[in-house]
């Protein structure tokens, strides 16, 4: 894994943007909106954003967010109970599944 | 990232032209040694048991003088831990008696070594204004910064101090906590964080306070080694310029006190004594020729470690 996920490379996410800058500016400024104080302040907003990246596991999201959570005054006790939220809403979602099992159960079975 | 940083007096000369000078001289800041019972990770100063820079009483007959024969407000009081020098309560028994307001930069820590548990009680006597380091409101943030053991002495001080009077109402003294990050990051606003080492800390052990400071970690002394040695010092000092706030440069310390070091030289700040950088070319070096009206007056000497104090929200 180390080969593909190098940690400097997190300083070079401008890079994604060479070879179609008009497209990049546009995601970029929407991610920057979507970050700003609105309803939710800059604390909720980096909470929920160390959670998800913990579920779609992304190291570089990872490293970032929890760093905007120390930025933000929190500590692992915060971070650990965010990503919990996050984990058991994506264990949650697995075992609804469990459902769609029982229905194909139940459609080839006497 | 910044690849090129630029200097903070280029900075400066961009936003604000002109020169970079005093703008009101209200507190004569004092670092009476670099001696402390604690050896923190985050500490500008490098203090420690081991240090022997002491101010001495020539020094400090100096600095009761010239707080007392000029128009300063305060005296604040700074170190190491103050409380170890042994001339302290004569310092600040003079200015006292001189009207001006003292502050003292405690540890907390402090008050239970052998011989320095009057001070509570004595400072509480002088109306001594206490602005105390506690990096965060939990244990395990406080103890990897200042030592294990250092957090569960912190609370029993607060309590001692809260049952003086201390940081408990509008009328008793003030008790000030300082937040400082634990780690290469900057500070978090200062209001929000207020809040929630209130809620926290009357929650956990029922202590109060008064207010909050939340101070970026200047890159000098010890938390520059920790900068240094793993590889970090540039990507921080990015961090500082990248965070530069101009409207924080007309509340930073600089511009309103003179400080004093253990051997009487004079400079803009704490973290320039640290440096060694003097005052400015023009300016009073050294108490012994100590002038209100020309240090009111002065130029500021700057480096990059001022990125420090006007990151963000500003810090000093």
């Amino acid at each position: 894994m180390t080969e593909y996920y190098k940690a400097e490379d997190l300083d070079k996410f401008g890079d994604v943007g060479k070879h179609n800058p008009a497209l990049f500016k546009k995601f970029i400024d929407w991610y920057t909106a979507a970050l700003e104080p609105g309803k939710l302040t800059k604390r909720e907003k980096v909470l929920i954003g160390v959670g998800v990246a913990h579920v779609i596991q992304c190291p570089y999201c990872i490293d970032a967010y929890t760093k905007s959570c120390l930025e933000e005054g929190m500590s692992l006790e915060h971070i650990t109970e965010a990503v919990h939220v996050a984990s058991a809403i994506r264990g949650g979602a697995s075992l609804i599944h469990t459902l769609q099992a029982h229905n194909t159960v139940d459609r080839n079975s006497l | 990232m910044i690849t090129e940083l630029k200097t903070f007096k280029e900075k400066i000369s961009d936003t604000s032209p002109g020169l970079f000078k005093a703008l009101d001289l209200k507190v004569l800041q004092v670092n009476v040694g670099y001696r402390c019972n604690l050896a923190c990770k985050h500490c500008h100063v490098s203090g420690g048991p081991g240090r022997r820079e002491v101010m001495d009483n020539k020094t400090a007959g100096q600095v009761i003088r010239a707080v007392s024969e000029n128009p300063f407000e305060v005296l604040d009081i700074t170190g190491g831990a103050p409380e170890l020098n042994p001339l302290l309560k004569t310092i600040i028994g003079e200015a006292r008696q001189a009207g001006k307001h003292v502050i003292v930069r405690t540890n907390l820590t402090v008050f239970f070594e052998p011989g320095f548990e009057s001070y509570p009680a004595w400072y509480r006597e002088q109306g001594v204004e206490l602005i105390a380091s506690l990096p965060y409101y939990l244990e395990d943030g406080v103890d990897r910064v200042r030592g294990n053991g250092t957090y569960k002495k912190s609370m029993e001080a607060m309590k001692l101090l809260n049952g003086l009077g201390y940081g408990s109402d509008s009328k008793g003294p003030s008790l000030s906590l300082v937040y400082n990050p634990q780690g290469m990051f900057l500070a978090p606003a200062q209001c929000s964080l207020e809040s929630e080492y209130r809620r926290e800390l009357s929650d956990r052990f029922g202590v109060s306070f008064t207010r909050l400071y939340a101070f970026t970690n200047m890159p000098i002394g010890r938390f520059r080694e920790y900068l240094v040695k793993t590889g970090n010092l540039e990507k921080y000092m990015d961090k500082l310029a990248a965070a530069f706030n101009p409207a924080a440069l007309d509340g930073i310390m600089c511009r309103h006190i003179v400080s004093v070091g253990w051997d009487g030289a004079l400079y803009d700040c704490d973290f320039n004594q640290m440096l060694g950088l003097a005052t400015a070319s023009g300016a009073p070096r050294h108490i012994n020729d100590f002038d209100y009206a020309a240090l009111s007056n002065r130029s500021i000497a700057v480096g990059d470690h001022c990125y420090g104090c006007t990151a963000g929200q500003g810090s000093s």
